[in-house]
């Protein structure tokens, strides 16, 4: 069974913390060296994020990262030999997230097959909506692959049950309209908005985009089934006096909201 | 004879197989509101009556057809006219576009203007019409680009709109597009987001060739008032491909008349540095839409380079696309020196200072003369003045 199912399955109340970390960035070694330490700091699964050139659903900070990760030779390829390095120690459910050209160019049902073969256990592409997704979601379904859609503040109760239709074990809720790591503070507004998806959405959801703290953490998961963080853990690696230092810091604030949480 | 051809975009927002909505979720619900609006106004005959005098009366149209009669003589060939598109108010094609879409906006009840500029051509119509309707305007334009069209940036900041400097990955058109989306999903709700050719998701491409289309129409009527048939040959610079769009759409049913869009080869096709799109590109998703596209073996988008900065991105609109496959539209290059040296000629030749993308258009033709009859009427889309250029002439000269 897929990693995501099956983890889901197995922890029905646990709320999830998923961190968002973007391959190569600072360098691969890092990259697979912050990724078990999340795992140990109780990380329920990790999103990796392959770089590409043109982000644009994403703020300052990964936007930084992607450009720094493709600077240093990044590709879709070597992020899938990153999951296949972390296979080696941890069956941690892992979420490929980047754009669709990166995929196109790869070829999408190529890549269905290796992304499986290396040990991905789902996708989220935010600049493929489920209406351009048909290919995609029966490459994805043929290879035991889970498809993870966005719904944003902007869907209609319609479009959510027909997103939500095409998500395979849960949806990725944007809490803001806008990038990702925008530091904004959020209003009441968004917590109206989630406790509204909780209401009409019967998968499990978890919500992302400026995620920057325990407080917001906990807030969210009030109403949702989990949190999404990655600009605050970009900005806490590149803050950093060192590598080692970053994945360290990265580590204490991903268990100071596994805690909250 | 006209015939009959099935044209785009089918109800998914595609020609042939390019074009679609590539766009965060956000974004998605706007661009439904944008297509019920844009379809129930373009039937709306206060509207079209509404925009029919402003392109008259603000904008300046029709725009000449000019027989390039000194110009004809140094290529010794074909009959060469000018479909004088740099005659309209701020000096190019692009505000018969923001005219049509400020509109559309003030209809739609948006407050808040954004827009993306390269050579600052669409900047200055942007600034301009939302000048003229009392919008804020929000110029997102690249730091090479604020460099090499400055006296555009000028005029943008004095007709009341804000630039904004976009520093990121190539600081040219490319990021200055990523950098308004990432604003429009931002404020998508109080935001019109104005785009500049006839690129991004469905249904840009389509409402932007709407709007462009009246420079063919014109230039239909124009050639049957000064030479009594349509004509052979009509050229035009392709970028995005607004111009190019606009003036070959009522001619795409003619087959008689041969279509070429002539792309940015930067210093030469196989230098690996153009912004030769449809030459040396392949089918791709970038800013919203699936097209032809210039990247890498890893879906990276590669920098274009043109002299251009107008014609600077590395893709271009999905009818191009399909126009491309088809056969239908022949699209050729030149490149950065070829368009140096047009944009002098034709300046000493005609007292016509063309803007350096059209400088493409034109280049293409001196170097292919031959392939040209003496019996033949060409129609060169003047698509803008170069004014915005001689600065980066005056450089680029001492070279």
């Amino acid at each position: 069974m897929n990693r995501i199912r099956s983890y889901i399955k197995q922890n029905k109340k646990q709320k999830l913390l998923i961190p968002f970390i973007t391959a190569g960035f600072p360098d691969t070694k890092t990259t697979v060296e912050l990724i078990i330490a999340a795992v140990d700091s109780g990380c329920d699964m990790i999103e990796i994020g392959f770089p590409f050139s043109d982000p644009l659903a994403d703020g300052a900070e990964v936007q930084f990262s992607s450009y720094h990760a493709l600077k240093k030779g990044m590709t879709l390829h070597k992020t899938l030999k990153i999951v296949e390095q972390i296979r080696k120690t941890s069956e941690i459910p892992l979420i490929l997230m980047g754009y669709y050209n990166p995929v196109l160019s790869y070829g999408e049902k190529q890549f269905m097959k290796d992304a499986t073969a290396a040990g991905v256990d789902g996708l989220i592409i935010p600049d493929l909506p489920v209406s351009e997704a048909s290919d995609f979601k029966r490459y994805a379904a043929k290879h035991n692959i889970s498809t993870i859609f966005l719904v944003a503040p902007t869907t209609d109760k319609a479009r959510l049950k027909k997103i939500e239709k095409s998500c395979s074990d849960f949806v990725y809720a944007v809490t803001v309209t806008g990038v990702t790591g925008t530091g904004k503070v959020f209003g009441r507004d968004t917590d109206n908005y989630l406790k509204g998806l909780g209401e009409v959405l019967k998968k499990k959801f978890v919500a992302g985009f400026g995620v920057s703290s325990p407080e917001t953490a906990r807030r969210f998961c009030k109403y949702s089934d989990g949190v999404v963080i990655g600009s605050k853990l970009i900005s806490l690696i590149r803050n950093a006096s060192s590598k080692s230092r970053g994945v360290k810091d990265a580590a204490r604030f991903l268990s100071s909201v596994r805690r909250a949480i | 004879m006209a015939q009959r051809v099935k044209r785009g975009p089918d109800r998914k927002g595609r020609f042939g197989p390019y074009g679609g909505q590539y766009v965060p979720e956000t974004v998605m619900q706007a661009l439904a509101e944008l297509e019920i609006s844009y379809r129930k106004l373009k039937k709306d005959e206060s509207f079209l009556t509404e925009l029919r005098g402003y392109l008259s009366d603000f904008v300046g149209r029709p725009s000449p057809l000019y027989f390039a009669e000194r110009f004809t003589a140094f290529l010794s060939g074909p009959k060469i006219y000018f479909k004088r598109e740099d005659l309209n108010h701020t000096g190019a094609h692009k505000i018969n576009n923001t005219i049509g879409q400020i509109l559309l906006a003030q209809h739609m009840g948006k407050k808040r203007i954004i827009a993306e500029t390269g050579a600052g051509q669409h900047g200055l119509a942007t600034a301009t019409v939302c000048a003229r309707f009392g919008m804020e305007c929000i110029i997102y334009m690249g730091a090479v680009d604020i460099k090499r069209q400055a006296p555009n940036v000028e005029k943008i900041k004095l007709l009341g709109a804000q630039v904004i400097t976009v520093e990121s990955g190539s600081k040219t058109l490319k990021d200055a597009t990523s950098q308004a989306m990432r604003d429009w999903v931002t404020n998508i709700r109080s935001t019109f987001y104005i785009i500049g050719s006839v690129v991004g998701p469905h249904p840009y491409p389509m409402l932007v060739r709407d709007f462009q289309s009246i420079i063919g129409k014109e230039t239909k009527r124009q050639c049957k008032e000064k030479f009594s048939r349509l004509p052979d040959v009509i050229i035009a610079c392709v970028g995005g491909g607004s111009n190019a769009i606009g003036i070959f759409d009522t001619f795409i049913s003619e087959k008689s008349v041969q279509l070429i869009g002539v792309e940015a080869a930067g210093h030469g096709l196989n230098s690996g540095r153009h912004a030769a799109t449809l030459s040396k590109g392949k089918p791709g998703v970038l800013h919203g839409s699936y097209s032809y596209l210039v990247y890498d073996d890893d879906g990276q988008i590669i920098l274009p380079h043109s002299i251009s900065a107008g014609l600077d991105y590395p893709g271009v609109g999905p009818e191009h696309s399909a126009l491309s496959d088809s056969g239908r539209v022949k699209y050729v290059s030149a490149t950065d020196k070829q368009a140096l040296a047009a944009f002098e000629l034709v300046s000493k030749l005609e007292g016509i200072i063309p803007a350096l993308e059209t400088a493409h258009a034109l280049a293409y033709l001196i170097a292919n003369k031959k392939k040209f009859k003496v019996r033949q009427k060409v129609v060169v889309c003047l698509s803008g003045r170069g004014d915005k250029d001689m600065a980066n002439f005056s450089e680029n000269d001492k070279d």
